[in-house]
């Protein structure tokens, strides 16, 4: 049981043990020129404007996607072991994990009704 | 004090880790001249020429000289995260091949040993992949707001809520294959694909799961943020994305992550779809016993990864509405279509 599971962190820790070796070999062999107009936010060459407060500032349509996702998440893990033993359960669970995502839809439904999913 | 078999495996598992891992770092390297060659033809150009014979050591000379650059922090970035987010994003990427079966197992000469040509068969498998190649999406969203500038941010934004858009998607489209094995495990879900269909078309779930497999190869594209739809590195409003801060390895880090995740999806959809390493049915069987499975799975994944690159070059972008719209209003229900379908054809 472990031996299967034990490999995830082994290459875990060579990936991050590479990049680091990466990391340092760059680190030693880059050029190291720093100056304030080099380190400044890219705003295609002119003086960046705004300030950090700001960064904050985005559609709202984006929070909404990432709440649905939330819902619709969810019911991913609840598929994954149904459809595994599905054959097993029969109509029953057929017929009951239907019942379960036709509410989610309603969900879905409702959102796109009311213009979640609109962009412009 | 574990026992000497256990102390083996342990050991098998480290070479096969340090392998697999050592394979998919270079692997971005002749990728790159294969999508710059790609390119080129497809554009009636030649693509890289002039290091080595037909350009094959740009790909070096590119990564020489990302090597010599200077790893710039910008001085209104999160400069702890800045830093982090590059490896967030990478480490995902290497960690779904613990559990991907490239063959079926071989025996090693002299020692007798039989070894799997996959690192772990968790009975997790899919899931696992799913989940674990979902965290990709922290690294660049972190490195999109550690950036501290607008584009990266933008982009970061647009890179997330597409990803968790279309893994809806992507997951629904894979629950009807894991209907037919009846199981999670990958292995599994290449051998339940053996053999043939009416002795002539081969038993793979591409028959079976026609819808599923399209909806799947439309949210994975998505997920890898390929054209058609890489908005999130749309170059006409958003200069370069969640990347524009970075240089140097860093920057080297986002693009071998993307390529990877390039691999992944084709590899999935051999795995899922098309058989695996199971060859096509009408190989005749002395020319079967010649070609090693492994052969026939890599084989299977090149043309995946041609039909991606192919796609980049011939296809236009989407706009961002339309992206959300395809992901939420056609795939999401055709994805529950097909599990529904998939379901009363099974009982």
């Amino acid at each position: 049981m472990l031996l299967s599971y034990l490999p995830v962190l082994i290459i875990i820790g060579f990936v991050v043990f590479l990049a680091s070796a990466v990391l340092f070999v760059n680190k030693l062999v880059s050029p190291k020129n720093p100056y304030k107009d080099k380190l400044s936010p890219w705003e295609c060459g002119m003086e960046p404007i705004g300030n950090d407060a700001d960064r904050g500032h985005f559609k709202v349509h984006f929070f909404i996607i990432a709440i649905l996702f939330l819902v619709f998440d969810a019911e991913t893990l609840y598929l994954f072991p149904w459809a595994v033993v599905l054959k097993e359960l029969g109509i029953v669970a057929f017929v009951e994990m239907f019942i379960f995502i036709a509410i989610l839809l309603v969900g879905l439904i409702y959102v796109w009704a009311k213009g979640a999913l609109e962009w412009v | 004090m574990p026992d000497v078999n256990t102390l083996i495996e342990v050991a098998l598992i480290i070479v096969k880790v340090v392998i697999v891992s050592m394979i998919l770092f270079s692997l971005p390297l002749p990728l790159t001249w294969l999508e710059r060659k790609i390119a080129g033809h497809i554009q009636l150009r030649l693509g890289p020429f002039r290091v080595g014979p037909h350009g094959v050591l740009q790909p070096l000379a590119d990564m020489i000289k990302l090597m010599f650059k200077e790893d710039i922090t910008p001085y209104k970035a999160d400069k702890w995260l800045f830093r982090l987010s590059p490896i967030v994003a990478m480490v995902p990427a290497f960690a779904v091949y613990a559990t991907i079966p490239f063959g079926n197992t071989v025996t090693v000469p002299f020692i007798n040993k039989e070894i799997s040509l996959h690192i772990a068969d968790m009975n997790v498998g899919i899931l696992y992949v799913l989940a674990i190649g979902g965290i990709t999406v922290y690294g660049i969203m972190l490195g999109g707001w550690a950036s501290n500038s607008k584009y990266a941010l933008l982009g970061g934004i647009r890179a997330s809520a597409q990803m968790v858009s279309y893994e809806i998607a992507l997951t629904f489209s894979c629950v009807g294959v894991v209907m037919i094995a009846n199981s999670l495990s990958l292995v599994d879900i290449v051998h339940t694909q053996k053999g043939a269909i009416l002795g002539i078309l081969p038993n793979w779930n591409i028959f079976y799961q026609p819808l599923g497999f399209i909806i799947f190869l439309i949210a994975a594209l998505a997920e890898t943020n390929r054209i058609p739809f890489d908005l999130p590195e749309d170059e006409g409003t958003l200069a370069a994305g969640y990347h524009v801060e970075y240089s140097g390895m860093r920057f080297a880090f986002f693009m071998l992550t993307e390529y990877l995740a390039m691999v992944t999806v084709s590899v999935l959809s051999v795995i899922l779809f098309f058989g695996g390493w199971n060859s096509p049915p009408l190989v005749p069987e002395t020319l079967n016993n010649l070609i090693p499975p492994i052969f026939w799975f890599i084989g299977k994944v090149a043309v995946f990864i041609y039909f991606f690159m192919w796609l980049r070059f011939t296809l236009p972008r989407y706009r961002y509405d339309q992206l959300m719209t395809i992901g939420w209003k056609i795939l999401l229900p055709l994805s529950l279509l097909n599990i529904l379908i998939t379901g009363l054809l099974l009982i």
